[in-house]
């Protein structure tokens, strides 16, 4: 079985948000980038599968759509137990554009569990995985939070309100996975560093793809107002401000 | 230029959320001069369907299959009923259900996405909507260019509104549905609040000190009718189940009142919980960033604090 991870290159977590003066873009200028961080936990699952069973899980593939400022991250995910890589040369767009190139690249390529995070950290949007489902007429189970492969039998766990489903299916199959699929995200070894430098990266133009939508601007979200302190002894004063003043309860 | 709007159902039942769902599809509907059309998949009893009518439906079709959610065959439902009903605009709650159908829905009607906006678009022509980026730290806004346009809703962030007029019903043929997926068994917990649909919640952290004293958390929660969450080190430590994890990569609230006891409010937390209408916060340290995303703050420990707080509630309660 190969297993393909796709990988959203985004801004670290803790990134303070900066905005072109025209407030119609963000200022990227010196963000740490990371591995999305669900698609990290995407991908340590699948190294945990190749390592238990490598007869089953022959190679593990990453793939982005972005420019070469993405190939750091792509070479982290490689350092990480990855055996190769992909870039679609497309940089930008929106979630319409970044599946067309994805399942343009992927298209016919021998993947038979293709694992994407739920959602990326910067838009949120939690398009991707289901649209790229869509675009290579593939199954899809999302909000996967457990994955074990047995044959050709793929096993998963689905969150629902309130519950979990266990679900079976079959490869070729894209799975939109969130917390639970792994609880630790692997961390790259120095070995690792060192022989993802010799792995492959391949470099795949993109594909013609119009986006379905385009981002207007952008505006800080509203200050809060100051948090008022109420005395540990007087509970009373909380209920009644939550009653009178915030009207909540 | 109608609206369609996907309501999903709980064992034949709609939920809060669903009626929010609804009346901002009519809201829509009449934003853009069409009329609105729902559309639900399961069995759904007539009478259920039909109390719709005061939230805006008008037309509901029904799609009554037993078959569960499998995302290929729903989304093929979902986007064949907007063909059929020529809807330019395809509405769907952001909820677990939502992300797993609206992107396939989009790629089917050749459609931009956009997912988890607040409230009615800022402008209908040019089609604008708003939401959230950056796990809360953004606010922005996008331009869906394509003909028919796809969104998901944001749960709490456009209310509740009544309207006079009553819902007719359509079935709508199921007979060639498929499913690539098999479920094998389903786990669901009964009579606990819904951490998705509650009013109130009341989260613990790292704080609380160990599993055993979660007592007094549910207690509080109890006279509130709250549901129950925690910060992620608890939710790894294995005091709680994962599912009450909130923050980024579990799960984002957006309840009118959230209580933040003993957690010391690290940006993935905040992340998780930016979109709360009131935050109360709990801890022992006067410097804990928690204070700067609350609305209400209490400096002291949460072994006295805690059962003090609960008390007060409980006479404000019966005192009701």
């Amino acid at each position: 079985m190969n297993i393909l991870v796709c990988i959203s290159n985004v801004p670290d977590t803790t990134t303070r948000i900066k905005y072109s003066a025209d407030m119609k873009a963000v200022d990227y200028s010196g963000v740490q980038w990371i591995i999305n961080p669900w698609d990290e936990l995407a991908l340590t699952r699948a190294i945990e599968l190749k390592e238990a069973n490598p007869a089953l899980v022959q190679k593990i593939t990453v793939i982005t759509a972005g420019g070469a400022d993405a190939e750091p991250t792509l070479r982290k995910a490689l350092a990480c137990g990855a055996d190769d890589a992909i870039r679609v040369d497309a940089a930008g767009g929106d979630s319409l554009f970044t599946a067309t190139q994805l399942a343009h690249a992927v298209k016919g390529e021998p993947f038979d569990v293709i694992l994407c995070g739920i959602e990326s950290s910067d838009y949120n949007g939690s398009a991707v995985g289901g649209m790229l489902a869509e675009l290579l007429d593939y199954n899809s189970v999302s909000a996967v939070s457990s994955l074990n492969l047995e044959g050709n039998s793929v096993k998963v766990t689905r969150e629902i309100d309130g519950g979990k489903q266990s679900i079976e299916t079959a490869a070729p199959v894209v799975l939109i996975v969130q917390k639970g699929i792994a609880i630790n995200p692997r961390i790259p070894s120095m070995r690792g560093i060192m022989t993802a430098r010799t792995k492959s990266l391949k470099v795949v133009a993109a594909a013609a793809a119009s986006p379905g939508s385009k981002v207007v601007g952008y505006q800080a979200p509203p200050q809060k107002s100051a948090c008022k302190m109420i005395d540990p002894e007087n509970m009373d004063e909380l209920v009644h401000l939550l009653h009178t003043e915030a009207r909540v309860i | 230029m109608s609206v369609l709007v996907y309501i999903e159902n709980w064992n034949g039942k709609f939920k809060k959320s669903t009626y929010e769902l609804v009346s901002y599809g009519k809201r829509l509907a009449n934003g853009l001069g069409g009329s609105l059309t729902l559309l639900s998949i399961g069995r759904v009893a007539e009478d259920e369907l039909k109390n719709l009518g005061a939230y805006g439906a008008g037309k509901i079709l029904s799609a009554e299959t037993d078959a569960p959610l499998d995302d290929k065959a729903y989304a093929s439902l979902i986007a064949g009923a907007a063909k059929n009903n020529d809807a330019s605009v395809v509405v769907m709650a952001h909820n677990g259900t939502g992300k797993a159908l609206a992107p396939r829905v989009a790629v089917r009607l050749n459609a931009g996405l956009v997912s988890a906006v607040n409230g009615l678009p800022v402008s209908f022509q040019p089609f604008v909507v708003s939401k959230k980026a950056f796990s809360g730290k953004s606010l922005m806004q996008a331009e869906i260019t394509s003909d028919i346009k796809v969104i998901t809703l944001s749960q709490n962030t456009a209310g509740i509104e009544t309207f006079a007029g009553e819902a007719v019903i359509e079935k709508i043929d199921t007979s060639s549905m498929t499913s690539g997926t098999k479920v094998l068994s389903t786990e669901v917990q009964t009579g606990k609040i819904l951490l998705s649909e509650a009013d109130v919640v009341v989260s613990g952290g790292r704080g609380m000190r160990s599993a055993d004293n979660w007592k007094p958390l549910e207690e509080l929660a109890g006279v509130l009718g709250a549901a129950t969450a925690c910060s992620r080190p608890v939710s790894d430590e294995g005091w709680r189940p994962h599912h009450e994890h909130v923050g980024q990569t579990g799960k984002v609230v957006a309840p009118n009142l959230y209580f933040a006891l003993g957690i010391s409010g690290a940006i993935q937390h905040l992340a998780g919980i930016s979109s709360s209408k009131v935050i109360v916060a709990v801890n022992k340290d006067p410097e804990a960033p928690i204070f700067s995303a609350a609305d209400y703050g209490i400096i002291g420990d949460l072994q006295t604090v805690l059962p003090k707080m609960t008390e007060a509630f409980r006479k404000f309660k019966s005192g009701n």
